[in-house]
């Protein structure tokens, strides 16, 4: 207790969202709720999920409509034994009338959901998955829970959550050229550590987000599961109304508009007088190109102190940075270049890669001598697709570089934005995208 | 309902991940019988531990006890193993609520994690919501009666067996 009543209506956006999804007027910080999700994602996890439904009396998913699946982690199955996996999948999805649900090649879960219009401002969901604080960057809530837990969603449409308090992280001014949120947010970890914010809810606020695009906007919530966050959200403005509408005219045609009005009804924003439990500004201005280093996502150094370390491969992709942007701003280095070191380029979806090859941009990365690789989750977790060999070393677009996570254990990950690692392939070695597109290539 | 039971601790730091509680290279070739779960626990963090450790021993930690993946057999190798509690200045998110949905005991209690060693004997008091370890009480907040039920019938999955 110990709150006024005043204080009690001032709520930040993760507030207003569970209180919503717990049909609750209002929640705080450290109350247990018993939360009905809108969306509950699941992908390639969804036949072992199954296995442990069957134990449960319910034979009948509760909300079909409610549950999501994407086919995504390794796409096109690499082995039988993924094979079988994905026909498992099928037969649950016939079994159980799932509607929602998204066969290989079409994209990484977090991306396909939102290109949908299956999450949008206001909704909720609870993921299989502990990337889905993503979803916040649509103002939604997102967040990550366990097999059994997304088995007894789809037994009961409920589950008990926490309140998180909320973390708020204002954004003021501008990035400079070649630098990125992905920049923003390494930078963000390294100060704050992977437990940052455990438990805790972020919020992005300040001036500076009105110029983030959404493809960048997307990137800033996916990454706050690196810092323990159990959400990440940023409340709509005329840029997600933008996105929302422009995206789903083309992935939704037959019922765009009933979606849309349906986002503008839940959309919810924070109140003004909201008590936040920790506050951090950083002025955008100020970053400049940062690198997580293996094998820990917090253990960051700016780019200028380790440029030069050699380099076998790049990876750009996954949920974190293989959208449009990022594939823009490789293509823009790649121009008339040739590769040192090789290049897997994966489209997080396939509108993704549909717009970069209208765009030209698929021209350019392949002309480069760059791979590229069916939409969907690629060797982001080692399942294939350009896994690494012992001793190798990697810069990546992802958001993990745990030790083994992209194959063999004694290989080396590097996390940056994108144009640093299309960079670094040109010039087999970390390198600023600067020095490469001025020519002043080593 | 278990007012003071006695149990012995196993003494662990910070930031210890799923990685070691359950090794990655297990996940998919070990299978979900307790017995083989019992095994590989804390195998690479404290290799006496399996063969060691009794029913009702409690693990008691640093801050982030579980980061990293969210594997849940981190959790269950542990309730194989017949652990009571785990006992930790801090968790990461997604394994304190494997823990309550699979029936360990979770209690966040940073004053007794900093007290005891391994092999010390500690008293869990569920009603009093109260830990004692030499002379000493520390108090942790009561886990709401939502989730409690849950970790009383040994998990979400038996919870939800028992409500039909
Ligand atoms: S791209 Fe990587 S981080 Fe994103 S959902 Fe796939 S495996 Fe997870």
């Amino acid at each position: 207790m110990g709150k006024s009543n005043e204080d009690m209506e001032m709520q930040t956006l993760t507030e207003k969202l569970l209180a919503r999804s717990s049909k609750r007027k209002s929640v705080r910080p450290g109350e247990i709720i018993i939360s009905e999700p809108d969306v509950i994602l699941s992908h390639d996890n969804t036949a072992a999920i199954a296995e442990i439904f069957a134990q449960l009396p319910q034979a009948k998913v509760k909300h079909p409509e409610r549950l999501a699946i994407t086919l995504d982690h390794a796409v096109p199955p690499p082995s039988a034994k993924h094979a079988l996996n994905h026909a498992r999948i099928r037969d649950f999805v016939r079994e159980q009338g799932i509607s929602n649900f998204f066969e290989i090649g079409r994209g990484i879960c977090h991306q396909v959901l939102c290109e949908e219009g299956i999450v949008g401002p206001g909704l909720s969901l609870l993921g299989a998955d502990s990337h889905s604080p993503h979803f916040g960057w649509l103002g939604a809530f997102g967040a990550g829970i366990g097999r059994s837990e997304v088995a007894a969603l789809w037994a009961t449409g409920q589950l008990w959550l926490r309140v998180p308090e909320t973390m708020r992280v204002t954004l003021t001014g501008r990035l400079n050229p070649g630098v990125t949120t992905k920049d923003l947010t390494i930078n963000l970890i390294g100060e704050l550590s992977s437990e940052g914010a455990a438990y805790m809810a972020v919020e992005f606020a300040g001036d500076g987000i009105a110029d983030l695009s959404p493809d960048s906007r997307a990137a800033l919530t996916n990454m706050m599961a690196e810092m323990g966050a159990k959400n990440a959200c940023i409340a709509p403005d005329e840029v997600t109304w933008n996105w929302i509408d422009n995206t789903l005219k083309r992935t939704r045609p037959a019922d765009w508009a009933e979606r849309l009005d349906r986002f503008r009804e839940h959309a919810l924003y924070p109140d003004a007088g909201a008590v936040y439990a920790a506050e951090h500004r950083i002025n955008m201005h100020d970053i400049e190109p940062m690198v997580s280093c293996p094998h820990a996502v917090d253990k960051v150094l700016p780019l200028s102190a380790i440029a030069a370390t050699a380099v076998d491969l790049g990876f750009i992709g996954t949920c974190t940075n293989g959208r449009l942007e990022d594939i823009a701003a490789a293509a823009a280095v790649l121009e008339g270049k040739q590769l040192k070191s090789r290049l897997i380029v994966i489209p997080a979806s396939s509108l993704v890669l549909r717009d970069a090859v209208d765009a030209g941009y698929i021209g350019t990365l392949l002309e480069a001598g760059a791979t590229i690789g069916t939409p969907g989750c690629g060797p982001c977790m080692g399942n294939h697709m350009g896994v690494l060999a012992p001793g190798e070393v990697c810069i990546s677009s992802a958001n993990r570089n745990f030790r083994g996570r992209m194959g063999e254990a004694d290989a080396e990950i590097y996390l940056a934005n994108p144009a640093v690692v299309a960079a670094s392939c040109v010039a087999g070695q970390l390198i600023h995208p600067a020095e490469i597109t001025s020519g002043r290539q080593p | 309902m278990m007012a003071g039971t006695a149990h012995r601790v196993w003494k662990f730091g910070d930031n210890v991940n799923t990685d070691v509680i359950f090794p990655g290279k297990y996940t998919y070739t070990v299978s979900l019988e307790p017995a083989a779960l019992a095994r590989h626990a804390l195998e690479d963090l404290d290799p006496r531990f399996a063969g060691a450790a009794r029913p009702g021993d409690v693990i008691v930690a640093g801050r982030n006890w579980g980061n990293g993946s969210s594997r849940e057999q981190a959790v269950t190798c542990l309730v194989a193993v017949g652990a009571r509690a785990v006992i930790a200045a801090s968790f990461a998110r997604i394994y304190y609520r494997n823990a309550i949905n699979n029936g360990l005991l979770v209690i966040e209690c940073p004053a007794l994690a900093e007290a005891v060693s391994t092999g010390d004997m500690i008293e869990i008091d569920m009603d009093a919501y109260e830990l004692r370890f030499a002379g000493q009480v520390f108090s942790f907040p009561a886990l709401p009666a939502e989730v409690r039920e849950i970790v009383e019938a040994g998990g979400i999955i038996p919870y939800l067996q028992l409500q039909t």
